[in-house]
This record gives C-alpha cells, structure tokens and sequence, in this order.
C-alpha cells in the first residue's frame, strides 16, 4: 500500500514545492531536514519555479510494468529557471521533439494507474513549450 | 595496517540458472574459493558479503546467516553488504579492512545474485536508483545510463559506433570466458541494430540479467607467505558516494565518485593510472565503461570512446579493459560483480587465465565496481609480487 | 456585479479523425462526418483524466483571475468520468492548485451537463455572499461504445471558471434551468460504456430542454436573438447546437465562433463551457453571450454574460482555445486511440 508515502509527497508531487535554508537561502528539491550547503535545520516552503529547460533526455522503450501503458515515452533531467533539477517526463513528445536545451514547462499529470486496486498516482511532466 | 593478500579465488558459472537457488550458488562459490587457496573451512573466521536485493529478487533476506550455513561455514560472523551493484565491491573492502586491522586472518569476501527468479528485473534494479524523485516519474536504469549517454555524446560528441565497440570488444573477450554468460562474439551491427532499451542504448549496450557468485579469500601476506601461494597484494583501496539522483550532480556526462574513489585508491597504492597494466571497469552499459575509464585516468574526458574503436582497451591493446569479458558478455549478477572483478584480476596477474590471458603477464591490476547511476563506487588496486 | 473573474480551457493534444473510426467498423466515412459536421475529436493521453484536465484548465483560470488561490472558498467538477468511483476528483485538483484546505469541494455528475452544474452552484455562493471567489470546472474524458454512433464525438477537455464579485471579466445577468426525467442516456454502476436511445435524443431529450432552457431565459431577461454577440448551445455532435440556434432565431456568425465541436468532438461536460471560453477569448467589452448546456437524463442550464472591460486584460494570459485546437496536434490511428482509451483488455499486472 503506498498511500502514506504518496499523501506525504504531495506538496512536490502536485505543487512543485521546495524546501529553502532559511540560514544561507540554498533551494532544495525535495525538501529536506538539513541543508546539503551549510547545515541549518531550518527550512521554508518555497514554490518552485515551473519554466525549465533539457539537460539531458532518453526515450524508454523498455519501462516497467506500470508504465508498460506510456511507452515509448521520453524522460529528461530538467534544469528549472531558479537551477533546481529534477528528473522527469515529457508529455505527449514525440522523441525527436525533445533535445538538449529544448525549453519545457511543468505540468501535472497522472503518472502510474496500476495495479488497478491502489490509488491513482499523480505528479510532474513537462511540456514541450510551443 | 596489515598488508593482504589474496589467496583463493571462487566463482560459479555466470548465467540464467534455473536449477540453482541462491544459497547453492553462493555456497558453490565458497567452496571453490577455500578449494583454490586450499585452506579448511574452519580457518575461516568471518565473511562479507554483497547482495543487492534478495528481498526483491528471491523475497529473502538474512542472508549472511542463511548463506554462511549453506557454505558449511556454520557459527562465523558474517555479514551482507549493500551498496547497490557496487554490493561486492563494498564487501570486498570490509573483509579487506577487517584483515588489514589484525582481527582475523581468514576472511571471506564474496557476492550473489539471483536475478532469474520470476521478478520484474526492471524494476528491482531501479530500487538502486531515487524510487521517490526518479524512478517514480518513470525513469530505468537503462534510461539514467542513456541520458549520461546523450550528455556525452553532446559534450564530446562521442558516437553510437564507439559504444558499439564496448560490446563488440567484450564479446570477443567473454568468447574465451568458459564461465561468461555469453561465449559469442558479435559485430558492430548486432549492437546498432539491436532492440532499443533507452536511447541511445539498445539491448547490447546492456549488461544481461544473471544468476551467479563469486568469493575471494583474504588473508594477511605474511600468513600467505606461510602456505607458499603467489602473493597478489592489495595495494590501494578507495571508495566513494555521491547523490543517489543523477539530476543532482553538476556534470551529466562525468561520475565524479569513480574519480573519487580512484584518486583514494591510487594515493594510497602511490602508483597512477599510466601503472594499470590491466582493469576490470563497471561496464553495466557501454557508456559506463567509457564514462569510468576517463574517471579513473585512463583517458582524458571524451577519448575513451576513441580509444576503444582504436582497440586500446582490447586484449591485445596497450590498456586492456574487461578481460573477463565485463559485465556485458560475462554477465551481471549485481552482487556477485564487484567479486568477481577481483577473480579475474587475479587469474590475469597469476597467468592463470587460460586463454584470455595477457600475453605479457600484468603486475598491477585495477577493479572498479559502481553502484546506481554512480551514487557508489570502489576502486581496489592489487599488485602482485614478482 | 458578479461573474467570472477567470477562466481557462485545455485541450489535449492526441485527436482521431473520423475517417479512421469510420474506416475500423466499415461504416462510409463521409455520411458519418456529414451527419455529424464533425471532422476530428480530441483523444486524451494514457496519463490524463478528469482530474488533470481540470487541474490544468484551472491554473490557466487563476492566471487569468489573478488571484490568490487560497481566496477561492469552494471548488466543484463536473464531469462523467471521474477517475475514482469512490474518492472525489475535487480533492486532487485544490491540492494541485494551491486551494483549500478551508474549502468547499465537491464532485458533480449529470450527464453532460455536470460543468454548468459546477459553475452554476460556484456562482450561486458568491451571489449569496457566502465566499469570494468560487470554482467551477466542467471536463471529462468521455467513452463511446467501440462501433457507436458515441464512438465518433466522445472527446476529452474541460474548462475552469473562478465566479467572483470583484475583478469581474463577464459579468453573469441571469441564469436559468430546465429539466425533467427523461431517460434518453445513462450508464449503470460498472459498464463500461454509456448507452443512449437512439433518436429519442435528439426531440423529447436534447431539443426540448435546449430549447426550453434558452427560450426561459430570453423571456427573463427581455433580451432577443439579435442582441447577443455569441451564443453557445451543447455540442453532442454538429448539427444539433446550429439546428437548435436557427430554431431559436440566431445568425451562423454568432454561433460560429463557440462552436468547437467540429474539431473538438464531445467533450461533454466540458463541451458548452469550452464553447463559452472560446468567445470569451474575442469577447469585446458590453458583447452579451449566452450559454445553454444540456444533460442527458435530462435538463440544461443557461447563462447570460456581458463581457466587462477586464476582459481583454485577461484573454492574452493563457492559451485560447482555437490556439490550443489548432496547435502540435498528433493525430492517432485506431489501434494506438483504443490503447489510450484503455478499450483493450490486458493483462493486470
């Protein structure tokens, strides 16, 4: 049952939120309980930025199960305006539309819907930006 | 510090071995390293060792006990190290350190996978990666080592065919492997006309999903000395971790923990990469192996694809790569890799290893073993004596 | 003065073209699409649903409100295909955008007519003073039975909008509803495809209430035909919405540019409000609009809506829907339609 872990990652997963050192300011994505920079245990939610752009991208042709329904789909690590990376999809992009530089948006998305008897994950894509 | 040596080598046919659990193939492995160092079980006094997920892949855990027990080596303190695919190298180190401190004598280090047992081997593998902020939004193994690909490629314009030529060359070495997965050469062709798995990467960009383990007995030089084997010598031991995500590293197209943990390595054995006569890289996909070999010195960053279509990393080149065949043609069983690298380099360097062997024995050897998309890795450097 | 203070629409990238359906079940493609008056339809991909279609049409409605999201005091969807038969979609999407959580949220189902039910009780609690801002959202992702005359306008898109008194865009006059029992369309608990009455409704469902509904509100309001810049009337296929309008004495150019259906499909409860957003979209301020959904089952609501002088402010703040049916599309065939539709009975896994 992934239920307790999915309801504590929604800030990310539906809102892009990140967690900001109220002690030297370093952006965390996620958040977490002790700055990667300086060490403080002090953080606030900071909205993330939702324009971002390729730093590197593949195509799966062979995904796991739950994702067996999106294949081929395209992945990318997406540098957002603000320098925070994240790793993700991009929706309903033909491969070749996506590059190293290419410009996206975050978007949100249902991400896996199987098996059939547990809830239905959502989250972060990005989009081509057109 | 003491100074170890390693004094038997051990390690099961590599494949998918459908007749074999796991706690068999590790005991197997055991028992034919304690044969080839030709020490009694009961001298052995402690084990390490490495698997990445019998929870996952066989829904078993506790292993060290059970696996001691089957092994014959009942009552011993043993341990099971995780550190992803660079399970074995880790244990490796810990049966290092616990001989080189002088609290035992007699210590196994080995590794294991059962990966052919029904599980979704995709996704068990993908649990070495960030389940929460990687595989979560759908990313695979395959896929983190194809998108380090495409930044290579970008950085260095680096080409499909060079790739290739990783595969092709390791075939060619694993054809004379008797205990490699893959005893067949293949072409350049095979590789660029295969089944895609994750642009840039096709199936023979990909090491294989494999059953097998593989031990190495331990033991400090002046007791080796004692039981007249060749002495080979670990002679430098670094290891390093980074990010578990590969979206958090500056450099896309680097492993900086491989870089790491050889610049440890190499301090501590006071020799350089120019010294390496012969090295076993972590080539769980083609670009691993050129990626790594630029991070351990061999190369200089975006040369490593070049060399390998030159046929420097060959049997027969200047920097020969993978003898064994590598993970991709000798095959992957996760936790039994790191161990395995050491068995082989171990063969090269007492000319035991028949028809693979370097026709100018090699004296200092290298094995690299990584974890994830590179959020672990050791290097070991042994050296053996004339 | 209270109305709508934002809104936005999405429109999924993915279509099908009735050629293709005609041509899988062997049915003359050409009567089909001349029967109809529709070319194409909107296929939603295998990772959207009701909840994402509303969750992205209603952040295009806050960034053309403009407006705090922890403002808007209840949030309802419309839709008959909530992904959940147990859950409500409204929880995912207040999350999604920052609503809540002190907020009034609910789930509404009738027909096609669900998102004019959402907007229509959205307006009703400002109207009432109860709250600020409210949001009202109609979108689905519709089915039609695999070889049903459904199977060629089934589509997917919504559109979202937050009714407020203070930075009004179009300010709502009147609105008014219509219905009676009339079983012209429904699905039972665990079918899979919704199935319909054949003519019985066009007449005695579809027309009478349409009908009914925007004649009710004419006579309310004292205003005619000739008055309004646009009007919208629900778009099951092509033909009704324009036979409806000429019957009620409305001209093709104010019926034109609200009717998306032809590229669009059915997108049902998105279908009216989605027609409403395109004409917001060119609106010029005093245009009067309106608005007349219908659900199956069966009743309509209606709308009357003068643009304000906001409007032209807010239209160029997110994508306008004729942009978004014209844009990148990616056209499917059948096999790969039926695989994102989730027609194909597979393996669990």
């Amino acid at each position: 049952m992934i239920t307790p872990r999915y309801h504590r990652e929604i800030p990310q997963r539906y809102r892009l939120e990140g967690g900001k050192c109220t002690q030297c300011g370093e952006v965390h994505f996620p958040p977490r309980a002790v700055c990667r920079k300086c060490g403080g245990r002090e953080m606030e939610t900071v909205d993330l930025p939702r324009r971002g752009k390729v730093l590197t991208h593949t195509t799966i042709w062979i995904p796991p199960a739950q994702f067996e329904s999106q294949k081929p789909y395209v992945v990318a690590v997406v540098e957002l305006e603000n320098g925070v990376r994240l790793t993700c999809m991009v929706a309903d992009a033909p491969p070749d539309e996506v590059k190293i530089g290419t410009e996206v948006e975050i978007i949100f998305r249902k991400l896996q819907s199987d098996p059939r008897w547990e809830v239905l994950q959502y989250g972060y894509k990005a989009k081509v930006v057109g | 510090m003491r100074e170890v040596a390693i004094i038997g080598v051990g390690m099961t046919k590599f494949g998918e071995l459908w007749d074999t659990p796991l706690r068999d193939l590790f005991a197997t492995a055991a028992a034919e390293c304690l044969e080839d160092a030709g020490v009694e079980r009961e001298k052995v006094q402690s084990a390490y060792i490495g698997c990445m997920s019998g929870g996952l892949f066989v829904g078993q855990e506790h292993l060290a006990s059970m696996l001691t027990d089957y092994a014959g080596l009942k009552g011993i303190s043993a341990t099971r190290v995780e550190s992803a695919c660079a399970s074995g190298g880790a244990a490796f180190r810990a049966a290092w350190m616990e001989v080189a401190s002088g609290m035992s004598d007699f210590v196994l280090a080995g590794g294991v996978e059962k990966m052919n047992d029904g599980a979704d081997a995709t996704y068990c593998l993908a649990t070495a990666a960030d389940q929460e902020y990687e595989v979560y939004n759908g990313v695979t193994f395959p896929g983190l080592y194809a998108m380090i690909a495409n930044a290579h490629m970008e950085k260095y314009g680096t080409t499909p065919q060079m790739l290739a030529q990783v595969a092709v060359k390791n075939h060619a070495n694993g054809a004379l492997n008797p205990k490699a997965q893959f005893q067949m050469k293949i072409t350049q062709d095979t590789v660029l006309g295969a089944v895609r798995v994750a642009e840039p990467l096709g199936l023979f960009d990909c090491s294989p999903v494999t059953d097998g383990a593989a031990c190495v007995l331990l033991a400090p030089v002046e007791v080796a000395k004692k039981l007249g084997k060749p002495i080979v010598k670990v002679i430098g031991a670094g290891h390093a971790t980074d990010t578990i995500a590969l979206h958090d590293r500056e450099d896309l197209a680097a492993i900086p923990a491989v870089g790491e943990a050889a610049r440890r390595a190499y301090e501590m054995a006071g020799v350089g990469p120019d010294d390496i006569d012969v090295a076993e890289v972590h080539d769980c996909f083609t670009i691993a192996e050129i990626v790594c070999s630029e991070e351990l010195g061999f190369f200089e960053r975006g040369k490593a694809g070049q060399a390998a279509l030159d046929g420097v990393t060959a049997l027969d080149g200047a920097k020969p790569i993978n003898t064994s065949g590598g993970l991709k043609s000798k095959g992957h069983p996760v936790g039994a890799s790191g161990i395995a690298q050491i068995c082989e380099l171990t063969l090269q360097l007492t000319g035991r290893a028949g028809e693979r062997q370097l026709k100018k024995k090699p004296r200092i050897a290298l094995a690299q073993n990584m974890g994830g998309s590179g959020g672990s890795c050791t290097v070991h450097i042994l050296e053996v004596e004339q | 003065m209270i109305g709508i203070v934002g809104y936005g629409s999405y429109v999924p990238r993915y279509r099908i073209k009735a050629d293709d359906i005609a041509n899988q079940w062997g049915a003359d493609a050409e009567s089909f699409k001349k029967g109809l008056l529709l070319e194409e339809k909107t296929v939603p991909g295998p990772d959207e649903d009701t909840i994402t279609i509303s969750v992205a049409a209603g952040r295009d409605a806050l960034k053309r409100a403009g407006i705090d999201p922890k403002e808007i005091g209840s949030c309802y969807i419309g839709s008959e295909s909530h992904p959940y038969a147990v859950k409500p979609s409204g929880t995912i999407v207040i999350e999604a955008l920052g609503i809540g959580p002190e907020v009034h949220v609910a789930d509404f189902e009738f027909a096609c007519k669900a998102g004019t039910e959402a907007m229509y009780v959205a307006y009703s609690h400002v109207k009432s003073g109860e709250m600020k801002y409210a949001l009202g959202i109609g979108a689905d992702t519709s089915q039609g039975a695999p070889g049903d005359a459904l199977e060629y306008t089934a589509s997917a898109g919504g559109s979202a909008f937050i009714m407020g008194k203070e930075k009004v865009a179009a300010e709502i006059l009147h609105t008014y509803s219509y219905t009676s029992d009339t079983p012209d369309f429904w699905r039972r608990e665990g079918e899979f495809y919704p199935r319909h009455a054949g003519r019985f409704t066009g007449e005695p469902a579809y027309f009478e209430h349409v009908l009914s509904s925007a004649r009710g509100i004419l006579e309310l309001s004292g205003l005619k035909p000739e008055d309004f810049r646009f009007a919208v009337f629900h778009m099951p296929n092509g033909k009704f919405p324009l036979r409806a309008g000429k019957a009620l004495g409305f001209k093709k150019e104010q019926l034109e540019q609200g009717w998306v259906v032809n590229l669009m499909g059915n997108t049902y409860s998105g279908s009216s409000p989605t027609g409403l957003a395109s004409c917001l979209d060119v609106a010029k301020p005093g245009d009067l609009m309106l608005i007349t959904s219908f659900g199956s089952g069966a009743g309509s609501d209606s709308f009357i809506l003068r643009a304000t002088d906001r409007l032209p402010e807010i239209q160029g703040l997110a994508p306008k829907v004729r942009d978004q049916l014209a844009d990148r599309r990616i056209h499917l065939d059948y096999g790969k339609y039926v695989a994102y539709r989730g027609k194909i009975r597979m393996n669990e896994i």
